[in-house]
């Protein structure tokens, strides 16, 4: 059993949601850190914040059902020069306590780490009131905010460990249960605002965050196997900054590029590499996959993820579809980059 | 121990010259929150002037007490206080307003030496002290953090979430001040909306609450000291005060909000100011 240097083990991916993994780590950076105080408000079981409160109680803050006052409260705790983690669902964070985190936190470039559950569809069958497909839209657009996607569990724990020596803010977002594991273990080099490589190709690249990553990695295989398709897929786990050189590497190799978020297709993801892919000022076809201007349908998240085309089945069907799509010829494709 | 006559006319210099300033500034700015400026020009001369532990040769010195101008549009008084007290030259509040200034009406805490926190949206002060008293106890630090409402600003519901917390949390190192003008930007805050009965609110908050003439010092000084002495809770200090202060023509007027200043106009309210103060 693989250590992976942090408090849990390859075994643990398999057996822990995203966010039993996110306690574990931070309790364990407790030990390490005295200056990170953690605070929620009346979710400390659900976002496994409470791990670190269980520890170390007295650097624990739960300020009840309060999502303004969390975060300025976190505000104020980074202001006494401590380096707090707030959690809560990703809704409340983005939306309820928007102005909070754009105002005491992001515009005083105050070093508070937001790691926000519950995002996208990840928590279905409770429907829009707890669904949250605008959260890297509001988060990416506020100046100084660091927004990163963790794919799996091992990289929430790597995301969670890198994000204590960014300085500044950080809006880390996950789910809310098991997501499938993408990596075979941790050794892979996780930085922020570098995107991974998952498979290399030639013929299209589809580039996806949070759980769409292991979809686009199957969905890779398939199209492989059964078209003979060479498909480039890329982890942007970090949403902002965005890892631009690797996208126009991607429009360069492959000129069809497929987006695949949990998160509307405004704003987030898809919205992210169509303005450096527009910076380019290259042709260049791009199929964003997420939930549509709507919101979503109650379901469990495996089922929405079908319904919504993000999963291995819904990136496949892009795929054929613009594959199928002709792009002009352009001579001087090489020259111009 | 209750400010001595000495240090009560100390802070009548301050007073008057925090006032005139700020008027100043106003000409100087085309337009400021002159109001609420002076509604809170005493409460801040005895913090900054007597009260509080600051260093405005070393602003981020560790140990300092901390103060949060929740009613962040006060900026501007809060400008002129800390010209006042050294952080920086009266001359840098010429470009207040102006054009990539570090001045603005709402004042940034990176930009403005002195200013603990960058405020300006109504409600968010109190949450931000009480994080910042939380940290003092938890570093165990005898720092204390003092914030200062707005009255209508009580209309916003996260005051009320910091409320709850601050007294959760037993922040007996937290002092609020309400400054109690009776006045919101569309006129009496109990017409807009009704405030009152707000000592009772706060009382049943679980503060301690002192209710005050906002513009005695005795009574502003008295205050402080029982608050200071006040174990097991925070304590708001809710003073009654006078929008426009000082200003005639301005005093109790709820246009005072915001507003620029002709020439005469100027003349007029620094007149008015030195009059208030025997000095005319």
């Amino acid at each position: 059993m693989a250590e992976t240097g942090l408090t849990y083990t390859v075994y643990d991916a398999d057996h822990m949601t995203q966010a039993e993994i996110y306690g574990a780590v931070l309790t364990r950076l407790g030990g390490e850190r005295p200056d990170i105080v953690a605070l929620t408000a009346d979710l400390a079981k659900s976002t496994k914040i409470g791990k670190f409160g269980e520890k170390y109680p007295e650097r624990f803050f739960n300020v009840g059902i309060a999502e303004q006052n969390l975060f300025g409260v976190g505000a104020g705790l980074a202001l006494a020069g401590f380096t707090p983690f707030i959690s809560t669902f990703a809704v409340f964070t983005s939306l309820r306590a928007a102005e909070q985190v754009r105002t005491d936190i992001c515009y005083q470039k105050l070093n508070c780490k937001i790691i926000a559950t519950h995002s996208g569809v990840s928590f279905g069958q409770a429907g829009t009131t707890h669904h949250c497909t605008e959260d890297i839209s509001v988060m990416r657009s506020f100046a100084g905010m660091t927004v990163i996607v963790p794919a799996d569990g091992i990289e929430t724990a790597k995301a969670v460990a890198a994000c204590c020596d960014w300085e500044g803010p950080v809006y880390i977002r996950i789910g809310r249960g098991f997501e499938p594991r993408c990596y075979e273990n941790d050794q892979y080099d996780f930085q922020i605002g570098k995107s991974i490589q998952m498979a290399d190709g030639s013929d299209l690249t589809v580039i996806a965050c949070g759980p769409s990553v292991q979809h686009a990695v199957e969905a890779a295989k398939v199209l492989k196997a059964e078209a003979g398709l060479s498909v480039r897929v890329l982890n942007m786990h970090t949403i902002k900054p965005i890892d631009k050189d690797a996208i126009i590497s991607a429009v360069h190799d492959t000129r069809r590029i497929i987006t695949a978020e949990d998160h509307s297709t405004i704003g987030g993801l898809g919205t992210s590499v169509a303005e450096v892919i527009a910076e380019t000022g290259k042709s260049c076809l791009l199929r964003k996959l997420g939930i549509p201007d709507q919101f979503a349908i109650v379901g469990y998240p495996d089922d929405l993820y079908n319904h919504y085309k993000i999963d291995a089945d819904g990136i496949i069907e892009a795929a054929n579809a613009i594959m199928g799509t002709e792009l002009e010829a352009d001579e001087d494709w090489e020259d111009e980059f | 121990m209750p400010l001595s006559n000495e240090d009560i006319v100390k802070l009548k210099e301050k007073a008057w010259s925090i006032r005139r300033m700020i008027i100043q500034t106003t000409i100087w700015a085309g337009g400021g929150h002159v109001g609420g400026a002076l509604s809170q020009t005493d409460i801040l001369a005895a913090l900054y002037f007597h009260y509080m532990k600051i260093d405005p040769k070393n602003p981020g010195l560790e140990d300092r007490d901390r103060l949060v101008l929740s009613k962040g549009h006060g900026g501007i008084g809060l400008a002129v206080v800390l010209a006042e007290a050294g952080y920086y030259k009266d001359e840098l509040l010429k470009d207040f307003n102006h054009t990539g200034s570090s001045f603005g009406m709402h004042l940034d805490k990176l930009k403005v030496p002195g200013v603990d926190a960058s405020t300006g949206s109504l409600g968010h002060g109190l949450s931000i002290s009480v994080g910042l008293a939380l940290g003092a106890k938890l570093k165990k630090a005898s720092w204390r953090t003092y914030c200062i409402l707005g009255d209508g600003e009580c209309g916003e519901g996260s005051i009320w979430e910091a409320a709850m917390a601050a007294k959760h949390f037993n922040l007996d190192n937290l002092i609020g001040f309400l400054d109690r003008n009776m006045l919101c930007i569309d006129g009496e805050t109990e017409k807009v909306m009704a405030l009152e009965p707000l000592t009772d609110k706060w009382k049943s908050f679980g503060w301690n609450t002192i209710s005050i003439d906002g513009h005695d010092f005795a009574q502003i000084g008295d205050a402080i000291e029982k608050a200071k002495a006040f174990t097991g809770g925070p304590t708001m200090i809710i003073a009654r005060t006078v929008k426009g202060k000082g200003v005639e023509y301005m005093e109790g007027k709820a246009a005072w909000h915001y507003g620029g200043l002709d020439s005469g106009m100027a003349e007029k309210a620094l007149a008015s100011i030195d009059r208030a103060y025997g000095k005319a």
